[in-house]
């Protein structure tokens, strides 16, 4: 009798979980083991894919510069982006918390207002600003004689990086939000009565204690920003293609789905090694912080 | 001439007024305590004496010059918060040498100072620990060292221990009492817990409103109650209903069937305050039922249905035989022991 309820219940666990385990497996776990077999087959303009087990796809992205210098642009973009929200971020979110009720509603809802609105929307809307000699701030800038020629937007890497910037935004203010929801309402007194001026106590008393949110937003915004595909795809278009773009371009237009599959594995592969690497890392540097 | 000295101070939130009128002298050294319920008012004094707020009108001076006219910063107090609002990310050495840092104090001293203030709190060889790694005690200890390291003009401590379970609160407040005996800083301590405030100050300040109900010594406020607030707040209370009589001569005090001399300068309806412990069963005095009687080891604790309404009797064990429940008992205590104050819409 006990035995058999003890069995019920070690088993129970399993078949609570089950449903959402055989999700996470049939949408996830199966389509990327074959994106991983598929990026080792064979592809030829008139043959198609044949299921074969050759390294040929992934000798190409080894020797190729093109690749290299695809890889590179997609991180220098998603660092600089990062770079980009975390000095802005971080200070909004501290200005943020520090307002009063209302006011403190309102702007919360303005930050987070983007994630509400598509993508593509909003990185056209940038287009519209700067797009060319018809984008708007350009058209009226030039008209003020402010500049000669138009401001260099699209299809330049500074385009993409603001527009990613802008885009990822909210990931970076709600996390330090988060991580100043943690300080203690009284710390910046008790810096203060111990004699610290404001500048030293955002030094040495609230950046070493949102440190961990910023950082933890910059591990979101630096992965969403590396495997953004919509706003490169605008901003960039065919001429300034990212790993993502190029991926797509592989399988959509070249219709080369094993060097497609390729690239998006060492996409993965590279986000996965990152994130895990620095989120070890930080969690260790701030091990006190984080108890 | 007073060390710091509070000079009609009010604070004024819109048209909420918090605390109204609040003027006090403290002497060098003197430990004083601001009692009163929650909302009374007695942290937003602490708080503009701190420096975080600023008082709508008075002025707050130390050593005879206008310290709101000095930034928090420069104030040189010291402050323990309720929360502690130690820096999580330093360890306790590094807490405490916070504030010798920004005083520039030189890296040796420095170093030495943070060790005696460890130590004096009894947390020598914690040194590297950081605040999140520590009980409450410990934590309170820190935040105490961080506060004093820097040689406080004037020590501030809001709840310092309300955070702590009952009998650390009580180790704290005997060792809290030690240490400002021995360094002899100025201290302020908030609070609401009355056995705090009477086993720690010389004096203390009881708010009730924004206002001051009474400023006095421990004993004073315990046993000469300026108000109805402070006795009731103070410790448990009888109040009984009394008049003055005038028909007789000389005038005397009457509450129900118990009757004495009145005292001079009252006249009319009053209330006669007595504590518990004070009350004695005799064979004249206010007619009274026992209906229960609960045994406490070193006292009995009496609660009577009296001719002036419920009362409470305290009554040390001292091997003597008590009333029952049930008994008829007459209820009598002298004079000196009661406070009379006029009693107000009557």
């Amino acid at each position: 009798m006990s035995a058999m309820a003890e069995e019920r219940s070690a088993r129970a666990p399993w078949a609570l979980t089950a449903p959402a385990l055989m999700l996470f497996v049939g949408v996830l776990l199966i389509p990327l083991a074959m994106t991983v077999m598929l990026s080792f087959h064979d592809w030829g303009q008139y043959k198609g894919i044949e299921p074969v087990f050759i390294l040929k796809n992934w000798h190409e992205i080894a020797t190729d510069p093109y690749y290299a210098e695809m890889f590179w642009r997609t991180f220098r973009i998603a660092i600089l982006t990062t770079l980009l929200t975390a000095v802005l971020g971080a200070p909004e979110a501290y200005i943020l918390n520090r307002m009063s009720g209302r006011w403190k509603s309102f702007f919360l809802l303005v930050i987070l207002g983007p994630l509400l609105i598509s993508v593509v929307a909003r990185t056209l809307g940038w287009a519209l600003l700067f797009g060319g000699n018809n984008g708007l701030v350009n058209k009226l800038l030039m008209s003020l004689g402010a500049i000669r020629s138009p401001i260099p937007f699209m299809f330049t890497e500074t385009g993409m990086v603001v527009a990613l910037a802008h885009v990822m935004m909210p990931f970076m203010v709600l996390s330090v939000w988060a991580a100043l929801q943690r300080l203690d309402p009284q710390i910046e007194n008790a810096a203060m009565s111990l004699g610290a001026g404001p500048a030293t106590i955002i030094r040495r008393i609230i950046m070493p204690q949102i440190m961990p949110g910023v950082l933890s937003g910059a591990i979101i915004v630096f992965s969403l920003s590396a495997s953004a595909f919509a706003t490169p795809a605008i901003i960039g278009g065919r001429r300034l293609k990212v790993a993502a773009t190029l991926a797509y371009d592989e399988f959509l237009n070249t219709l080369n789905w094993p060097l497609g599959a390729a690239v998006a594995t060492l996409l993965l592969a590279a986000l996965v090694l990152i994130v895990v690497g620095s989120n070890a890392l930080i969690e260790r540097r701030y091990a006190e912080v984080f108890r | 001439m007073a060390y710091l000295e509070l000079d009609r101070v009010a604070k004024q939130f819109g048209t909420q007024t918090v605390v109204d009128d609040f003027s006090l002298s403290v002497g060098k050294g003197e430990f004083i305590s601001f009692l009163g319920p929650s909302g009374c008012g007695k942290t937003t004094t602490l708080q503009m004496i701190a420096g975080f707020l600023d008082p709508t009108r008075g002025a707050i001076r130390l050593e005879g010059k206008d310290l709101t006219a000095v930034h928090p910063a420069k104030r040189g107090l010291g402050i323990v918060f309720q929360s502690y609002a130690l820096f999580p990310h330093m360890t306790a050495a590094e807490n405490v040498a916070f504030g010798l840092e920004m005083r520039n104090v030189p890296r040796n001293e420095r170093a030495e100072r943070v060790r005696a203030a460890l130590a004096m709190v009894g947390l020598a060889g914690y040194e590297d620990r950081h605040p999140r790694r520590m009980s409450g005690g410990q934590q309170q200890r820190v935040a105490l060292a961080r506060a004093l390291v820097i040689k406080p003009s004037v020590l501030l401590l809001d709840e310092p221990l309300s955070n702590l379970d009952a009998k650390l609160r009580e180790e704290m407040q005997i060792e809290l009492r030690q240490i400002q005996r021995t360094i002899g800083t100025t201290t302020i301590l908030v609070t609401h817990d009355q056995n705090e405030a009477m086993s720690l100050s010389d004096r203390i300040v009881v708010m009730s409103q924004g206002k001051i109900e009474q400023i006095g010594t421990p004993q004073e406020t315990y046993e000469k109650p300026a108000s109805a607030f402070v006795s009731q707040f103070l410790g448990k209370t009888n109040d009984f209903a009394g008049t003055i009589d005038r028909t007789v001569s000389p005038t005397q005090l009457v509450a129900g069937s118990w009757r004495a001399p009145a005292p001079a300068g009252l006249g009319g309806p009053v209330t006669v305050s007595v504590r518990p412990e004070r009350i004695g069963f005799g064979d004249a005095g206010l007619s009274a039922k026992i209906i229960t009687r609960i045994f406490q080891g070193n006292h009995w604790l009496f609660q009577c249905d009296s001719e002036c309404g419920p009362a409470i009797v305290i009554r040390q064990n001292d091997g003597q035989a008590q009333p029952a429940e049930g008994d008829a008992v007459r209820l009598s205590w002298r004079p000196e022991d009661m406070s009379v104050r006029t009693r107000a819409g009557a």
